[in-house]
């Protein structure tokens, strides 16, 4: 097994020390920097499919973002220059106005960008005028809005609403998540989907933006 | 407010003196928890946000002012006449909160709209390399190392050596409390808990007045899930969950410890007439951990806090908030008749199919029904509710989660069907 495959094998097997430890090692072995990114985009590739299947949950997504962090911090100084690959599309994101719940949206935000969509994270608390101007600024295809609580029932239909009196309703497809949301929800905030989990919204996001020649 | 009470269908109840309401009322929710069928299945009046915003009041409103509180609680009972109370007791008091500085909180006026229903905000309390401390001596840690993290007001309770040992010259330690930074803190404690002190005796005079009109109060006491006790306030979840893989042995010692803290919690509610513990589930969702995960960190120590609560005479309320389909076979192993489970997205079908002759359940109406739906969706699912885990007893008729947004009609519809229809032959 070569480095990569090893570093490959302490990623998707959660050896964070030891997965942290092979990315310095093929680093200052000179290796190129986009060989250790390729072997994390493996890794999390195994992650996901095991996150699927139902052998790995919450706890693995976790551990995996944050060895995705520790090499990206080792790789980041030598990358300089470096094409960052093809985009897959941009996801604006964010917890509707008078939530300030983060775990759900962070762990679609950390799942999303390693399935290679640009993933712009407008936080917790956020109002339906900031989806509005970001959504104007960056064009995403997709807008995910984010709830823990029932009052974003009527928080993302306003912010939905409030993308359609800006016209930009129908440039966007609109999936929403939380703990308490689901079809009926969608169906009442006006939005496209509702996705159970992470791999749920990388799957809506995917299947919208496929055939898009989004780059 | 559009309706009067003269509008309601005819309560039997309402014929009884307060006195043999009251205890109708008690009958009906013990009977259903003891699996026994009741005269008709009990319904519960879901009270967050919801009760004070149809008493006019916001949020912020109902947190500040006491008095108001209490009258928009009478309102709300008087129109809808559920068998059971919550009472003001999740007004939190804004003016302590304020005082001690607390930092782990967000609630309208401090941080959030006024409408907007407090949220806590979580981060590490505790570091990974303070497990040891913790187990060791929990008070000690929470008092020196914990509190001043999540109060600003209580920084000074950092400055004297641990009160362990306070044996033979420990007082002369005392001089700590001359400094600056603990008189604010004695001084912000002193203001503090005059401030609690005017909260509770406003909750007393409810529980007071509403045991006068015929309604028992549908707490005891309030509890966390021992893996949640780790996890909401010390850990943060993301930390613990990690822990589960990182640092499971240190995880398991700091369970044993939380699980006597869940039972010294929740035993509060000994002795009452309607001895419910309400306990909220928050980190034991599949979206969060495996079933492998759950039957090892989660639930044993859940089990075992959950049993000595029922050895000591109190009535757990298990609140299954989430999916918990996969897990119904492992959370069945409880002394039947003991307990209430509340559903709030488990299929309710599938899990009266392998908990009923066990525990009593509960909620299940979903929320966005009674905030988008109409009276007639609301007395479908209700209907559907009764007809199938409702139909034997051992049910209770509530939401799936605490109600913050509501349409009247839709809130009347739930409980009114639920007095009529529900009754068993």
């Amino acid at each position: 097994m070569d480095a990569a495959e090893a570093l490959v094998t302490a990623i998707a097997d959660m050896e964070e020390d030891e997965a942290i430890r092979l990315a310095g090692e093929m680093l200052d072995a000179g290796a190129d920097p986009r060989r250790v990114l390729d072997a994390c985009r493996t890794a999390l590739a195994v992650v996901g499919e095991r996150y699927e299947s139902q052998q790995y949950f919450l706890p693995e997504l976790i551990i995996a973002g944050d060895v995705m962090k520790a090499i990206g911090a080792l790789v980041k100084p030598r990358l300089a220059g470096v094409d960052p690959g093809p985009s897959r599309g941009a996801v604006v994101l964010g917890t509707v106005a008078g939530d300030i719940h983060d775990i759900g949206k962070d762990i679609v935000a950390f799942m999303l960008d390693v399935n290679g969509f640009e993933v712009v994270d407008l936080g917790v608390d956020v109002p339906a005028e900031t989806f509005v101007e970001q959504v104007r600024r960056v064009r995403p295809a997709v807008v995910g809005l984010s709830g823990f609580l029932t009052l974003a029932f009527d928080q993302m239909r306003v912010t939905v609403e409030a993308l359609r009196a800006a016209g930009l309703r129908d440039e966007v497809k609109v999936m929403i998540g939380g703990a308490i949301m689901d079809d009926d929800v969608a169906a009442y905030v006006g939005a496209d989907a509702y996705g159970r989990d992470a791999q749920a919204a990388v799957r809506l996001a995917t299947g919208w933006t496929a055939g898009d020649g989004v780059a | 407010m559009t309706h009067s009470s003269a509008d309601l269908p005819h309560d039997p109840d309402l014929d009884l003196a307060p006195g043999d309401a009251y205890q109708a009322r008690l009958a009906r929710v013990r009977d259903a928890v003891a699996l026994r069928t009741p005269d008709r299945v009990p319904v519960f009046g879901p009270y967050q946000k919801y009760v004070y915003t149809y008493g006019g009041l916001t949020m912020r409103q109902a947190m500040e002012d006491y008095p108001a509180a209490r009258a928009a609680c009478h309102a709300f009972q008087e129109r809808f006449r559920p068998d059971l109370d919550f009472g003001p007791i999740l007004a939190y008091p804004s003016a302590p909160m304020e005082t001690l500085g607390y930092r782990a909180f967000r609630w309208p006026g401090n941080g959030l709209p006024d409408d907007a229903i407090y949220q806590y905000v979580e981060a590490e309390y505790m570091s990974a390399d303070e497990y040891d401390d913790f187990v060791f001596d929990p008070s000690d840690f929470m008092l020196r190392t914990w509190a001043p993290r999540q109060f600003d007001g209580m920084a000074g309770f950092a400055l004297p050596a641990p009160w362990r040992r306070f044996m033979w010259s420990g007082w002369m330690g005392l001089n700590a409390f001359a400094s600056p930074e603990m008189r604010r803190t004695m001084q912000v404690m002193l203001t503090a808990g005059e401030q609690m002190e005017a909260w509770w005796d406003s909750q007393a005079q409810y529980w007071d007045e509403t045991r006068a009109k015929g309604y028992p109060v549908g707490f005891a006491s309030f509890d966390w899930a021992p893996f949640d006790i780790i996890g909401d306030t010390l850990r943060g979840t993301t930390n613990v969950l990690a822990d589960m893989r990182r640092r499971p042995s240190k995880l398991h010692d700091a369970l044993e410890v939380a699980t006597r803290i869940f039972i010294e919690y929740g035993s509060a509610a000994a002795g009452a007439e309607l001895p419910l513990c309400w306990i909220w589930i928050h980190k034991a969702t599949r979206e969060f951990m495996s079933d492998a995960q759950f039957r090892e960190f989660y639930w044993p120590y859940l089990r075992r806090g959950l049993l000595a609560l029922v050895e000591r005479g109190v009535i757990p309320v298990v609140y299954w908030e989430a999916d918990f389909e996969s897990r119904l076979e492992v959370i069945g192993d409880v002394p039947p008749g003991t307990m209430i489970y509340h559903l709030s997205a488990t299929d309710p079908v599938k899990a009266h199919d392998v908990l009923k002759g066990t525990v009593c359940l509960m909620g299940s109406v979903p929320n966005i029904q009674l905030l988008a739906g109409t009276p007639d969706d609301v007395r479908a699912t209700c209907r559907r509710l009764i007809d199938s885990i409702g139909r034997d007893g051992g049910y209770i008729m509530d939401t799936s989660v605490m109600l913050d947004e509501a349409r009247e009609e839709n809130l009347a519809a739930m409980i009114e069907f639920t007095k009529a229809y529900g009754r068993y032959g």
